[in-house]
């Protein structure tokens, strides 16, 4: 038998919005946080370069700037109601993580230190030498000890469940004893963050596996824009980790085998710092071109000009990094880079509250939020700029957290469906009652493969559907899966076996989408459709789960204040 | 590609009354971390091998072990710093629960017991509040800790006592009571002026060794002794 447990409220996901989201609501009602690695855990701490806000501190910048930016960045796919709340909302909320004690590096004046960040018109990434994420996760999750917020860690949620089209509660493993647990509640958030591990070369943490976009969309919840997946420019090369865009916000550079400063030629302006999706197309236009490092799929980012002394401040990490996994000191020679798999700006639809909405109408689900990467607000639109993920987190935490009171104040926590856990129950005994079969990685490897080569960032019609197939495939040989590990303890296979489900269901929203859109739009570059088409596909993509194709509807954008234009660096 | 051995202490609560060594062989590279490894025997040779792990590059603290004797993140320690005879365990000191994976309870209840989180009462200001640039050195580093456990696990004095504080958990400590915006210092250096506190440290330095980060944990110790004589 499963257990049941009651609370107000479930968060899934402990980063920095799920966390955010539990500090709201701790004293005002019961809050349970499922989390599948303990909270400090959570890929929000891998961020590094900083958190996006116009205050100012280095030189005049302003919110009208930030959300300027922010939707030139997005391709004018982003919605304007939204950014506006983000960039308005973005100046408070770091000073209320300064205040809760976040360690950033100051300016000699004892200010909150900013740099440069790529698409952004002024210095506003506010910082913590390279590891801005790492010190606010800590200090959210700090503050939520200290708010007493219920933590169930290394659990597992493998379903939402709703009644009448209403949230009722989510079904858990608990990976530490194998047991199934029920949890009855009113409101539930999705906090899961992102699914780059669809890719063969990724920044993601091996957790970002996608878990909310599945839950969502296999519970009847439309995913977003679900083709718009970043690949960030400078990935080390071969192992596919983040190098920080601070790098180039710190002055680095990029060249190829001929030692030319490329970015010159595709963004005369911003050079180096133009936003993510046009520097990773150049560099994959400098190899296709045959200027990649000897030969080979890589490019170099220079930075040792900048001096030891400052890259040893600003960017320890890195300087780590660097001479760890491939043995360069950067504060000699330079950093091999590759583009890798790093952010979906797609995910679950949600309102300016952080409501989680069914249909191209806007009509809520009650009691469902999302908020973070899992979430598609859409405040990053078609290509999300750096240091604004963060902010999002943080600012759409905390509204999502107040919304959820005021939804407490008048719900009733709808009745649990019965045997709530019986479809959980079949899947694992499944799993784990097969003695031959094929091994989870031939699946999951074939899917990360064709994922990247045929609907990374360039992309077309054939091979988009090549990789849909294939998923498709994939998915249909999920059933001849056997197990090594067939205990109930820490069974990390089965927790891998559950995680790669959710990827082949949601890589599939991923490759479907991205054939939908018939037009080159931030991220989303087709070479079969090489321009943005604004009289068609100046919408978001909604899709649906059915039993054969999912459905496609389109939402339309809000557009308050910039007309789209030309997208020029 | 080098033909890798790898030894792993092997414990399944549901089939072992106690640990046993088993033999692995992977070929690796020598740029290859050790936790590609460890995935590589999960993926294609023994999927019932247990370990954490999260972001592959040292920054999330899920996957410290103890590799040919020293407490290392199995993501940030290459095939070539540790050679061809590799022999993994779990971290000591903490309860086993299956293979590599350990109870780390006692570790987190050691953090939630110096009030980990940062108290300033007073109304804040319109902006930040300013911080010298050599104050927020003072904890810097500090603030870089990953909660990796590697420290702890390697202290004599928590092995011979775990209800000792611990490295840890008393650099978490230094970060907020060095803070020049906190205002609880009294309150906890209260709470760790006992004889579970820095007290118990005998520098020796076991944990600046195990620190994935290169944190000086050892000096934050002795500068909380220090703080401590003051009072």
């Amino acid at each position: 038998m499963a257990k049941l447990h009651t609370y107000d409220v479930l968060i899934i996901g402990a980063g920095l919005a799920g966390t955010r989201a539990a500090i709201e609501l701790a004293d005002t009602c019961s809050v349970a946080v499922l989390t599948k690695v303990f909270p400090t855990r959570s890929h929000s701490t891998t961020a590094q370069g900083g958190i996006a806000a116009a205050l100012g501190n280095m030189e005049p910048d302003s919110p009208e700037e930030h959300m300027f930016d922010t939707v030139k960045g997005s391709d004018y796919l982003g919605d304007q109601n939204q950014i506006e709340i983000l960039c308005n909302n973005a100046i408070p909320t770091v000073y209320e993580l300064e205040h809760i004690g976040v360690p950033f590096s100051r300016t000699p004046e004892g200010r909150i230190a900013q740099r440069p960040f790529g698409g952004h018109s002024h210095p506003r990434a506010c910082y913590a030498a390279d590891r801005t994420g790492h010190v606010i996760l800590h200090s959210l999750f700090e503050q939520s000890v200290r708010a007493k917020v219920n933590y169930y860690s290394e659990f597992f949620v493998t379903e939402l469940l709703l009644n009448g089209g209403t949230v009722c509660g989510a079904v858990a493993a608990d990976m530490k004893t194998g047991e199934l647990h029920i949890f009855h509640c009113t409101a539930i958030m999705i906090a899961t963050g992102g699914g780059g591990r669809i890719y063969r070369i990724t920044s993601n943490a091996h957790v970002g596996t996608g878990d909310g976009y599945a839950m969502a969309f296999n519970a009847g919840i439309p995913l977003q824009d679900m083709e718009f997946a970043q690949f960030h420019p400078t990935g080390l090369y071969p192992l596919g980790i983040l190098i920080t865009e601070g790098v180039r916000g710190e002055g680095g550079i990029l060249i190829n085998s001929e030692g030319e400063p490329f970015m010159e030629r595709y963004a005369p302006d911003m050079k180096d710092l133009a936003p993510r999706d046009i520097i990773s197309r150049a560099i994959y236009d400098e190899i296709a071109a045959g200027r990649g490092i000897n030969g080979k799929e890589y490019v170099y980012l220079r930075i040792h000009h900048i001096g030891r002394e400052a890259i040893l401040k600003k960017l320890p990490e890195i300087y780590k990094f660097c001479m760890t996994y491939v043995g360069v000191d950067c504060t000699k020679d330079p950093i091999p880079v590759m583009p890798t798999g790093h952010y979906m700006m797609g995910g679950v639809p949600t309102d300016t509250m952080g409501r989680v909405i069914a249909d191209e109408n806007n009509t809520p689900v009650p009691g469902l939020y999302a908020a973070g990467e899992a979430a598609c607000e859409s405040v990053h639109g078609a290509n999300r700029l750096g240091c604004n993920s963060l902010v999002d987190t943080v600012v759409f935490g905390r509204r999502t957290g107040k919304d959820m009171r005021e939804y407490l104040a008048e719900a009733q926590r709808p009745a649990l469906p019965a045997g709530p856990e019986k479809k959980t129950e079949a899947l694992i005994k499944k799993l784990l009652s097969k003695t031959d079969g094929i091994r989870i990685s031939e699946l999951r490897e074939k899917m990360q493969g064709t994922m990247m080569e045929n609907c990374g960032a360039y992309r077309e019609e054939k091979r988009m559907q090549k990789a849909y197939d294939e998923v498709r495939e994939l998915a249909a040989d999920y059933d001849k899966i056997a197990l090594d590990d067939k205990t109930q303890q820490f069974n990390t296979e089965l927790q891998e076996a559950l995680e790669l489900k959710n990827m082949l269901d949601f890589a599939a929203a991923v490759a479907y989408s991205a054939m939908q859109r018939k037009e080159s739009r931030g991220a989303h570059s087709r070479v079969d459709f090489t321009e943005r088409d604004d009289a068609n596909f100046l919408k978001h993509t909604l899709l649906f789960k059915t039993d054969k194709e999912p459905h496609t509807a389109w939402r339309d954008v809000v557009i308050t204040r910039y007309q789209p234009k030309e997208r020029k660096y | 590609m080098q033909k890798i051995r790898f030894r792993i202490k092997r414990f399944n609560p549901a089939k072992d009354r106690r640990p046993h060594f088993e033999d692995f062989t992977v070929e690796a590279e020598p740029e290859t971390p050790v936790l590609d490894c460890l995935h590589e025997i999960k993926w294609h040779q023994d999927g019932t091998l247990a370990f954490r792990r999260s972001c592959g590059h040292a920054i999330c603290g899920s996957c410290a072990m103890t590799i040919n004797g020293q407490n290392r993140l199995a993501c940030q320690t290459l095939v070539k710093n540790v050679g061809k005879n590799i022999i993994v365990e779990p971290l000591r000191s903490f309860p086993l629960e299956k293979d590599l994976i350990v109870n780390l309870d006692r570790f987190y209840e050691r953090f939630y017991s110096i009030m980990p989180y940062f108290v300033n009462n007073s109304p804040p200001p319109d902006t930040e509040r300013i911080q010298w640039p050599e104050d927020q050195e003072l904890i810097d580093e500090a603030a870089s800790c990953i909660l990796c456990a590697s420290c702890t696990s390697s202290c004599p004095s928590f092995w011979a006592d775990d209800d000792y504080i611990g490295p840890s958990a008393l650099l978490k400590a230094y970060r907020f009571i060095f803070d020049t915006r906190d205002q609880a210092q009294k309150e906890r250096l209260a709470l760790i002026n006992t004889s579970k506190g820095p007290w118990k440290c005998h520098t020796i330095f076991n944990c600046n060794e195990a620190c994935p980060k290169d944190i000086d944990i050892t000096n934050a110790i002795a500068r909380l002794k220090l703080k401590l004589n003051d009072l």
